[in-house]
């Protein structure tokens, strides 16, 4: 059915057709409405079968979660920046255990500076951590996301992220067909647990392992990885029969045929840059070559789709809201792996960190110069340079030159936040 | 693709108003698009929500920064935030007050837009009026719905009732309703003028 709804409302309507039997959370934005919306389905008996249980901190939903994931029942959480943070521990255990729980993350910046919009590095910070990342790229791709999700995590007995834009995708309105209750069932069984803590057949789950054992556990993870490279586009495949509509897989391409630059890029973002590259190609704008390579699937790294999808271009763009400090791209940096030895032209921009927003305007100029071969190695897109030189200086002239972030809020003269 | 900015303070109900839009939008039909801009929202302070419509699906998610209307639902802000910023030449705006654009001192800047698309409409004296309080989000959607055209007045009070009951949404259909008249008469008389 067609509605006209909030992000998270639509998240929380997909979820909770789900048949979750656990939910837990802490509130934290760009998260929250996600599981209040749950917590009202909970509450007003709308969402049967179901223990909605209110926790203290972020630490203890992901420890709730694997409590009752390991006893055997579907279990939900949400989260975003700081919470994920706050949950690292458990989250790498829940990997470890191999307990496919399903948990939306809101995507947003990580402080200090405290920042509540939205960029990627909450979800990259735990890129190693061992769970499934899937990236949404519109509210309807971030609902049926969640679905493929149970059912991926179910059968690989792994952990999965929802990875959506916090803000930009969590608060907006906008159309989305929302499944019923008997497609979902068909498409997403019973929960049939791999391993279950079970009184009758009783069991250990977490034993410790030493040096003899480890590395072998640890490539098994790894290898169910690999098993989700297959799975991941099969499941897509079989929704898109059911449901009558692409969502999810691998990786998805734009105008890629005859396309001389890739751009490349996850979420919410894609869909401005699929503007920019229409205007682009049209005559009056110089008809460039250029297309776009969505990445859905971050974890496990789709490295042979990515490098048959560049097969036929000279260069490619990662343009990613995230950025390793000292290094550069978190997302081009396994890019590069998976292009390793084409002889392509690889290009690193950084954008939309902590909610900047990103226009078609500066994506225009920045793919033009792409296209052109003129572009840098590494990009930060609308950085203030004179904001930036101007602290350097500062830096340069007085020991005590203070805190970066107050002096930057001082020179710009900020009252309020605000990004049009 | 038509683009609206909606400038308000916290507790105005102004993300509420982009999305009632956007709601009004899709049952006609129209792919609409609501967001707010995200900030550290207070009663009071100065906050803006965001609504496109179109008949084909909308990828962009940039902020508004070419409106092709603008929905001022507090005239003090004039004052103190940069509301036109970027507004098309030929675009729309609403204001929510009993002032004319001379008396707000914008006589400079109409002198530079079509007349017949800057209106004013008493929002908040409707509410209080007909809802009983001093919320002046819905009726200015019914004005923006006269002003602009891009919108049936049935679709806007067709949204109010998806999102209010009973005597509310009966109060905001009356003020909604009022506020389209007193707006439709006004551009009658800037025609002939």
């Amino acid at each position: 059915m067609l509605k006209q709804i909030e992000g998270s409302r639509a998240v929380a309507e997909a979820v909770a057709l789900c048949r979750p039997e656990v939910i837990c959370a802490y509130p934290i934005s760009p998260q929250t409405h996600i599981v209040e919306g749950l917590g009202e389905m909970v509450k007003s008996g709308e969402l049967q079968g179901c223990e909605f249980i209110n926790v203290e901190s972020e630490f203890a939903a992901m420890s709730v979660a694997i409590g009752s994931s390991a006893a055997g029942a579907r279990s939900y959480t949400a989260t975003a920046s700081q919470g994920l943070l706050f949950m690292a521990e458990a989250v790498f255990n829940a990997a470890g255990l191999g307990l496919p729980i399903v948990m939306t993350v809101a995507n947003r910046a990580i402080g200090a500076p405290i920042n509540i919009w939205n960029d990627h590095s909450d979800s990259l910070s735990m890129r190693d951590c061992g769970w499934l990342q899937l990236f949404a790229e519109t509210n309807q791709e971030a609902l049926d996301l969640h679905i493929q999700a149970f059912r991926l995590a179910e059968e690989l007995s792994l952990p999965v992220m929802v990875c959506m834009d916090g803000f930009i995708l969590t608060h907006a309105v906008e159309r989305v067909d929302m499944p019923t209750q008997a497609q979902v069932d068909t498409y997403l069984p019973p929960y049939e647990p791999r391993q279950v803590l079970d009184p009758n057949e009783p069991v250990s789950i977490g034993a410790m392992v030493g040096p003899e054992a480890f590395m072998e556990v640890r490539y098994l993870a790894h290898a169910k990885q690999l098993q989700a490279l297959e799975r991941i586009p099969q499941l897509a495949a079989e929704f898109g029969q059911q449901f009558g509509r692409d969502s999810g897989g691998l990786i998805r391409t734009y105008r890629c045929d005859d396309a001389e630059t890739v751009v490349i890029a996850m979420g919410s973002v894609l869909g401005t840059i699929k503007d920019t590259v229409d205007a682009l190609r049209q005559p009056e704008n110089g008809g460039l070559k250029i297309g776009v390579l969505g990445i859905v699937s971050f974890r496990p790294f789709p490295h042979e789709a990515i490098a048959a999808a560049l097969k036929r271009c000279k260069r490619f763009v990662v343009l990613e809201k995230s950025l390793a400090v000292g290094s550069g791209g978190i997302v081009a940096t396994d890019v590069r792996m998976a292009v390793t030895g084409m002889g392509l032209q690889g290009h690193t921009v950084i954008a939309g960190l902590g909610g900047r927003a990103i226009t078609v305007k500066s994506l225009a100029a920045l793919f033009e110069k792409a296209c052109a071969g003129q572009l840098e190695l590494t990009t930060f897109l609308d950085l203030d340079w004179k904001a930036v030189n101007k602290q350097l200086e500062r830096e340069k002239a007085v020991r005590r030159s203070g805190p970066i972030a107050e002096n930057l809020l001082r020179d710009a003269g900020v009252v309020a936040a605000r990004n049009y | 693709m038509f683009q609206v900015r909606i400038h308000g303070r916290g507790g105005q109900g102004v993300v509420t108003a982009a999305e009632m839009l956007s709601v009004a939008a899709f049952d006609e039909g129209r792919h609409a698009q609501a967001f707010p801009s995200f900030g550290s929202e207070r009663t009071g302070a100065p906050v803006v929500a965001f609504c496109r419509i179109d008949d084909r699906e909308i990828r962009l998610r940039e902020p508004i920064m070419a409106p092709d209307a603008l929905i001022i639902q507090d005239p003090t802000l004039l004052h103190q935030v940069d509301c036109f910023a970027g507004l098309k030449p030929d675009g729309y705006i609403l204001i929510n007050t009993t002032k004319t654009f001379e008396q707000l001192g914008l006589a400079d800047f109409i002198a530079r837009h079509r007349a017949e698309r800057l209106c004013t409409v008493p929002a908040t004296e409707l509410a209080l009026k007909h809802v009983g309080r001093p919320v002046p989000n819905v009726p200015l959607l019914g004005g923006f719905a006269a002003v602009s055209g891009i919108l049936k007045l049935e679709s806007v009070l067709k949204a109010i009732e998806e999102r209010f009951a009973g005597k509310v949404a009966a109060g905001n259909i009356a003020a909604a309703r009022e506020a389209y008249e007193i707006v439709r008469a006004e551009m009658e008389e800037s025609a002939h003028a």
